[in-house]
């Protein structure tokens, strides 16, 4: 948050939903004004260490003592109560995948310093997961963290109306949703929504070498092809697909809000655009 | 006969002996995602969403003697995790870590040193997971291979889905006392004849139908 002040930012403009804006207001919504002429990669996150921004892991667990994931902040495992509800308990599983680890390791590995936790929507059994995805995203939007990493989607068109609805939600709250692209031609959800962040998988071996889309609705193009991942039970194996692609930009996010934490979404995915291996040149 | 005891007999029509037909596009399938992709062995498997289990429908390659109609739970490991969230997957290097090769082989009934996997999606359905086995190493894995991997599930999928579709019209056929089953297999058995046998049969049926009353 140290930035934050020096930039003159205050958490609590961050709550004024002003729909409209009295003349008497106009000074109370100045935004900070040093941005640099051209915005590098050094000013987005040179010296940051992810230190101070909090990322979630949704996905099948986290296994929380592997050296390559260095500890999380919480775990919990989400099921639906007799009515619906959503439950979110202490997880104690780790992951049943591997996946997850995968996703966290990647994220460490750009953002050593930032805080994981883990978000098990995955597991317990097939049937039902869709209902159990849209309820871990609702409860960690509800948990204010900065980035939330989404290697999955789901393509059951009943939940898309809801999953966009939560996405608009979370970017107004200043949570950036991160979301792997569909590898496949199929509709899925939620990486469709503008609100979300959606990446896709290049072939440069670079964790750092990203490139704006001008495409979309696939946005960004990150590392995803022959990427060295922990896995759980202390494993690590080369994988590829678009969701360890994601990860790679959910670790840059964590870089960029640690050193600009008044950073909005929008604001973001702009240092994003200005910082992309084929826009800012990688400067 | 109603309209919909009409529509019964049309359906059976082609769907006595189709399960066949569609396993062996199915196995057509894998055996050209393993030519194709020069690998070790291809297989399909699909969800039983009653008993939340993956079942091998098509296997080719290695354990394609063993793994038919084999079992196991739905939630766990890399194909439950493909089929989760709809996402293809590939891993490459798994034989040089046994603990991996345990998730692999109850997966896929050996031990590969690659795979790769991707859901066969059709609609706003998870159906079932494609695997391709052992894709030799003598490059790094490329997006396009993802590309081709995702073109065969596609076309997977829609088998699988003809294939679901005759199992359902067959337990529909089970269902209706046996009656609707012996119509289905007599428009069958006239559907399979040919020239002036099936030209006999169709009046021989014909006036069966004229004499009990239509």
């Amino acid at each position: 948050m140290e930035d934050a002040v020096a930039h003159g930012w205050d958490a609590s403009r961050a709550a004024l939903p002003a729909w409209s804006l009295p003349k008497d207001a106009v000074d109370r919504i100045a935004l900070p004004g040093d941005w640099p002429e051209r915005v590098t990669r050094e000013w987005a996150w040179g010296g940051s260490t992810g230190r101070g921004a909090r990322v979630c892991i949704l996905d099948s667990g986290v296994e929380a003592d592997h050296p390559s994931v260095g500890g999380l902040e919480t775990a919990v495992v989400i099921s639906l109560g007799e009515d619906g509800e959503v439950i979110a308990s202490d997880d104690t599983e780790g992951d049943v995948s591997g996946h997850g680890t995968a996703c966290a390791g990647i994220v460490r590995r750009l953002a050593p310093e930032c805080s994981i936790s883990s978000v098990r929507v995955l597991g317990a059994n097939f049937t039902g997961s869709g209902a159990v995805l849209l309820g871990g995203l609702r409860y960690a939007v509800e948990q204010g963290f900065d980035v939330i990493n989404m290697s999955l989607s789901t393509t059951k068109k009943p939940f898309a109306a809801v999953l966009h609805e939560l996405a608009d939600s979370a970017y107004f709250r200043r949570t950036v949703i991160v979301a792997s692209a569909h590898n496949m031609p199929v509709e899925s959800y939620p990486w469709r929504f503008s609100s979300v962040i959606s990446v896709g998988s290049h072939e440069e071996p670079d964790p750092f070498a990203y490139f704006y889309n001008p495409s979309p609705p696939v946005e960004i193009f990150a590392h995803g092809v022959n990427v060295e991942v922990p896995w759980s039970d202390g494993r690590t194996l080369t994988v590829s697909g678009n969701s360890f692609a994601t990860p790679h930009i959910a670790g840059i996010c964590a870089l960029i809000l640690a050193k600009h934490p008044e950073l909005t979404p929008f604001q973001l995915k702009n240092v994003l655009y200005l910082t992309a291996t084929n826009v800012g040149g990688g400067a | 006969m109603t309209a919909r005891d009409d529509l019964h007999a049309a359906v059976a029509a082609g769907v006595v002996g189709s399960e066949e037909t569609f396993r062996a596009l199915l196995g057509a399938i894998v055996e050209v995602a393993r030519a194709i992709f020069g690998a070790k062995a291809s297989s399909i498997v699909l969800l039983d969403e009653e008993t939340d289990e993956l079942v091998f429908e098509a296997v080719v390659g290695e354990g394609e003697d063993s793994l038919l109609g084999m079992r196991y739970p739905a939630g766990k490991g890399i194909s439950g995790w493909v089929l989760a969230t709809r996402t293809p997957l590939v891993v490459e290097d798994v034989h040089q870590d046994p603990r991996f090769a345990a998730d692999v082989a109850r997966d896929t009934g050996y031990v590969p040193k690659g795979l790769m996997a991707a859901p066969l999606l059709h609609g706003e359905r998870a159906l079932g997971v494609l695997s391709v086995l052992d894709r030799p190493r003598a490059s790094l894995f490329s997006l396009q291979e993802m590309e081709l991997l995702g073109l065969f599930a596609n076309q997977a999928a829609i088998a699988v889905d003809l294939l679901l579709k005759a199992r359902r019209a067959e337990k529909l056929l089970a269902g209706a006392d046996g009656d609707l089953r012996v119509v289905a297999e007599l428009a069958s058995a006239v559907d399979a004849l040919e020239d002036e046998r099936r030209e006999a049969g169709m009046r021989l049926l014909h006036e069966l139908s004229r004499m009990l009353g239509r």
